[in-house]
């Protein structure tokens, strides 16, 4: 036996090595095409970065004394945390579900939470991923300053968290790739579009911002803004019940399919 | 001591369509078991009922005394099913897959040494370190039965595992699936190759539209529903009604009957010969699984 393998059996118990065992798989299914998965994402989010801080930078002051390209900064990075989290969890319910491979998870004595656990924590970890690649070279352009690291981290954990478990829903709800995209394209794209990442809600009429209040990513990109710069929207406090309460109501929902067996399980 | 597998009054509806209608079955540790029967027979049904893929709307089945359903980490523990699909994880190699099976079912690495003897058996060492997308429909089917050994269960099923694959994997696989099977593993096999049942397998059960419509050691199957095979070339005649029910086949011109016994060989002659019939050859076989298999479902 090598050295490593005695490592990881001290390492992991027999109990834990199951959901262990998905969650590694996922994780290097990810990393496998990482590319794809993360070098893509941060590229992207510079590109808006780099547009966006061009054309307004100068033009638009949202917070006293922040720049607008450091206002622009925490909302990339958490929508980018936001939308890998859910990518990650969807694209490989739905990729094993058409492939056929989900199988392999599904003849094993694996309960609906230890699944849960392993693809959630995938999906955090995808967007952690993500997003910090995306500050550790952004911090290179613009100097951020991070007022509230706490905030910041829980903002990310909890919105990984909950766009990994609605990931988790549209993998399982869905049988076609087109189905998906459905998700992708008019749910998760305009309502982080519309959440205040290029700009403040208060910049908005009064309607429409009352219409941003219904937009869970509005939480939680202004919670997460929160701990860079001591200021947002709204009381970072309240966001944090917002989004931890609807990660809740979400997890909830998904163990109950995956316990029902619903769509996986004839 | 539990037996292998007991299904007890199982019954499946999908919709209007009654699958499974109160499949009753127990199959002993050790045992090596044909589960046979034509297409829609609900052979795959309940073997999804087995493996937790499908639920039952009633009865109950157990792997080695522990209920598929409400014992179902236990029960999955003990089972490993080759699925009748052709599926792969294109995002991995071989060795990687089976220690990724072994790691879902709790095991680590000190499951590497039955890796290897898994891989060694079905001939897929030197493709240890191949991605499943690059290989070859043979090996894929392969690493199939090798992912469902991983974890080195002690009941075996699997479902149509030759479909397609050429005569030297079908051999080499028999020789390994014999070689558990006398280690002490349990075997439940589905296949359209009744040759392959009937080299195999000590016992059968035949499925015809969801029920269990025979069920026995291969040998009583054989004695009991087709001892002897009669062929007659007798060319382009009208067969007497007489013999018509035992009849089982006819091609230009040669006629099979199926036989219980030697003297019903007298009857079918006389028959013809008072009909003015002439045998031009006569050719008399022990019947095989296929006649039996023809005499229970094929008269659909």
């Amino acid at each position: 036996m090598t050295k490593a393998s005695k490592v990881s059996l001290i390492k992991i118990s027999p109990r834990f090595r199951g959901p262990w065992t998905l969650l590694k798989k996922e994780m290097l299914r990810f990393w496998r095409v990482g590319f794809q998965t993360v070098a893509a994402p941060v590229i992207t989010a510079l590109l808006y970065l780099l547009i966006f801080s061009h054309v307004l930078a100068g033009h638009v002051q949202v917070y006293q004394d922040v720049p607008y390209t450091a206002f622009l900064i925490p909302g990339l990075i958490m929508m980018s945390v936001l939308q890998n989290a859910f990518a990650n969890s969807s694209s490989s319910l739905i990729q094993s579900k058409v492939m056929g491979n989900l199988i392999f998870v599904l003849l094993t004595p694996l309960t609906h939470f230890e699944f849960f656990f392993a693809f959630l924590c995938a999906a955090i970890i995808r967007g952690l991923v993500v997003g910090l690649c995306i500050y550790l070279v952004a911090m290179w352009v613009v100097d951020i300053h991070v007022i509230h690291p706490w905030m910041i981290i829980a903002f990310a954990l909890l919105g990984s968290a909950l766009l990994g478990t609605f990931g988790i829903i549209a993998g399982i709800w869905a049988d076609r790739f087109d189905q998906m995209a459905v998700f992708q394209n008019f749910i998760i794209m305009p309502l982080s579009f519309l959440s205040g990442v290029f700009y403040s809600i208060h910049s908005l009429p009064p309607f429409w911002q009352k219409v941003s209040q219904l937009n869970p990513f509005f939480y939680m990109i202004d919670g997460f803004r929160y701990g860079f710069f001591g200021q947002g929207d709204i009381s970072p406090l309240i966001s944090l019940c917002i989004v931890g309460t609807s990660f809740l109501v979400l997890a909830l929902v998904t163990l109950k399919m995956l316990k029902s067996g619903y769509k996986l399980r004839v | 001591m539990n037996p292998a597998i007991k299904i007890n009054n199982i019954h499946k509806h999908f919709g209007d369509l009654h699958a499974l209608k109160g499949i009753d079955l127990t199959i002993e540790q050790g045992e090596f078991f044909a589960l046979l029967g034509p297409n829609g027979a609900g052979k795959s049904t309940l073997i999804s009922i087995l493996a937790g893929l499908i639920k039952p709307s009633a009865g109950a089945i157990s792997v080695m005394g522990f209920d598929v359903v409400s014992q179902y980490q236990k029960a999955r523990q003990l089972l490993g099913i080759v699925p009748q699909e052709l599926v792969f994880d294109p995002f991995f190699n071989v060795r990687e897959m089976l220690r990724f099976q072994a790691g879902y079912f709790g095991h680590g690495p000190e499951n590497d040494d039955w890796v290897d003897e898994v891989l060694e058996g079905l001939g897929l060492a030197d493709k240890a370190h191949t991605n499943m997308r690059k290989l070859s429909g043979g090996m894929k089917r392969r690493a199939l039965i090798a992912q469902a050994l991983a974890h080195k269960p002690p009941v075996i099923v699997l479902d149509e595992p030759t479909a397609g694959v050429d005569v030297e994997l079908r051999q080499m696989l028999w020789e390994f699936i014999k070689k558990l099977n006398r280690d002490g593993h349990t075997i439940i096999l589905t296949t359209h190759y009744l040759e392959e049942a009937e080299a195999l397998c000590s016992r059968v059960g035949m499925m015809k539209q969801g029920e269990i419509v025979a069920l026995d050691s291969t040998a009583n199957l054989l004695n009991k529903f087709a001892g002897k095979k009669l062929r007659l070339t007798l060319g382009d005649v009208f067969l007497p009604t007489e013999i018509h029910a035992l009849l089982r086949g006819q091609e230009k011109g040669v006629f099979t009957f199926a036989l219980s016994d030697m003297a019903q060989i007298e009857l079918v002659l006389s028959v013809l010969r008072t009909a003015n019939i002439k045998v031009i050859d006569m050719q008399l076989n022990e019947a095989d699984l296929e006649d039996v298999f023809l005499s229970l479902v094929g008269q659909q």
